[in-house]
């Protein structure tokens, strides 16, 4: 009896995407789409339990979903209340090849991966409506990760489709000419998916999105690259938390590193840049990948940083190379002038606490404490100013 | 799917910008547009100094010289077109002169 529940949740993390996808294809309305397919997955149990467990589970939840949608407007159109959006015809046009589905060829996951990170949302709007559409996330669990009421979550979701239903955002891959305007926005949606989610420790949905666009797009290095950079960040993660407090680099236990991710974010990456297309992804899991070796090649590190403010000249870039720079060559505060940016407090008092400035460290382990919520960095902070103060 | 694109910059940047020719390439977007047969009306308007505002309230019809928002970006003409979906007006919008140097909001029609 389990093996069905086990079979439909299994379907469930695998498919629920592919088949909404599919069905918003087929119906044209997210909302009518959504909740069939809500229903297939709700009728499957009962279902498999009584004549087995399909052998292409997901060619049975499109097709039941697609009933569902098609009763739907059949009863809708007795009631002729949404006539007018619906056109009479529109039930035939409900045939899905099944073949061609289950051929891989034509993933229907792409298109509503453009089109809820179509540029004209905004970016909020797309890592939510992302997390619900591809990762099957429920209303609840994306309002949790925001940190807003689920009824409040409910209404964004509802105002996004709104937004792509009335705004005529075509729900397709886009065209050649736009194509790599348009990767570049899903793939800071899921960078920024990734950062958002990252305290919430459900960067790993940002993760799987990034290694679907990934496993849909092998000739795009980008793609890879935010793969890798997303792999090789993650397999730190255990490490950087300790009673509740951030660890530093530097100071992470490497045995409590993922090193099956880290082999996996290598393979990733190497795989990406044998393209000789190296981009601003690609650059950051390098990075990345310096930092999960056991002694740190700093130049090398800060080589990369010169190449990826080359392409990227934001002051986190500017950043991140001034305190790679001050791990080849000892800290220098001259290198943090001229950069704006909110941890360049906590990076200033890290140079003197280097430097073995102590006291002149504590207004800026202050200045950094005051401009975090974040309870680890807080923490951190707080220990660092401690040890400064004693 | 139709779409009004309202035109709007700052009007004395704007001006100094036609006055340059920095509007030159607008009879292209025209033509453009033409040649797509999707428009469906556009006009440019007066500067907002010449607008009048109407309000009513408890039945008193009371005006205000002036657009109904105060600003130095103003609206300066609209184009109503019918369009295969947000992708193509993007297009055309991104191809308007004064997008260069103000903005173009595209409003889908109800």
């Amino acid at each position: 009896m389990t093996t069905v529940d086990e079979a439909v949740a299994a379907a469930f993390r695998a498919d629920w995407g592919r088949v909404l996808a599919t069905l918003i294809g087929v119906v044209g309305d997210w909302d009518l789409a959504e909740e069939a397919t809500q229903e297939a997955f709700a009728a499957a149990v009962p279902a498999w339990r009584r004549d087995g467990i399909p052998d292409r589970p997901r060619a049975w939840l499109t097709t039941t979903a697609r009933n569902r949608a098609i009763d739907r407007l059949r009863r809708e159109r007795v009631g002729a209340t949404k006539l007018r959006e619906l056109p009479v015809d529109r039930a035939h046009d409900l045939d899905v090849d099944l073949d061609v589905l289950d051929s891989g060829l034509a993933d229907d996951r792409v298109r509503l991966l453009y089109t809820c990170c179509h540029p004209a949302l905004s970016l909020e709007a797309r890592v939510t409506l992302s997390l619900r559409t591809l990762c099957g996330l429920s209303t609840a669990d994306v309002a949790r990760i925001f940190g807003v009421p689920e009824a409040t979550m409910a209404k964004r979701l509802v105002r996004t489709k709104r937004k792509i239903a009335l705004a005529g955002i075509p729900y397709r891959v886009p065209p050649a000419h736009l194509l790599p305007e348009r990767t570049n926005a899903v793939l800071h949606t899921i960078h920024l998916l990734y950062h958002d989610t990252y305290i919430a420790a459900s960067g790993n949905h940002a993760r799987q999105l990034a290694e679907l666009v990934d496993e849909l797009m092998p000739d795009e290095p980008e793609a890879a690259g935010l793969h890798a950079l997303l792999l090789l960040l993650d397999a730190r993660r255990p490490a950087r938390i300790r009673d509740g407090a951030l660890v530093p680099l530097e100071e992470q236990d490497h045995s409590r590193w993922d090193t099956a991710m880290i082999a996996r974010g290598m393979a990733v990456l190497r795989r990406a840049v044998r393209r000789e297309r190296v981009g601003p992804f690609q650059l950051q899991a390098l990075i990345a990948g310096c930092h999960v070796q056991e002694r740190i090649d700093w130049a090398q590190v800060v080589a990369l940083y010169d190449r990826l403010l080359a392409r990227v000249p934001s002051d986190t870039v500017r950043l991140n190379r001034a305190i790679a720079i001050a791990m080849r060559d000892g800290p220098d505060l001259g290198l943090l002038d001229g950069i704006d940016h909110p941890l360049v407090p906590a990076a200033r008092a890290d140079f003197l606490r280097r430097l073995g400035r102590r006291a002149e460290a504590v207004p800026h382990y202050r200045e950094a404490l005051a401009s975090t919520t974040n309870p680890a960095e807080q923490a951190y902070l707080r220990r660092r100013l401690a040890e400064a103060s004693g | 799917m139709r779409y009004l694109l309202l035109i709007s910059a700052d009007e004395e940047a704007a001006e100094q910008s036609m006055a340059a020719g920095g509007f030159g390439d607008f009879p292209a977007w025209l033509a453009d547009l033409e040649r797509r047969g999707v428009l469906e009306a556009h006009e440019g308007l007066h500067p907002s100094p010449t607008a009048t505002t109407v309000r009513v309230r408890d039945g008193e019809v009371l005006l205000t010289d002036g657009p109904f928002a105060e600003g130095r970006e103003q609206v300066g003409g609209f184009a109503l077109v019918n369009c295969r979906d947000l992708d193509e007006a993007i297009e055309i919008a991104a191809g308007h002169p004064a997008s260069r140097i103000g903005q173009v909001e595209i409003r889908p029609v109800r």
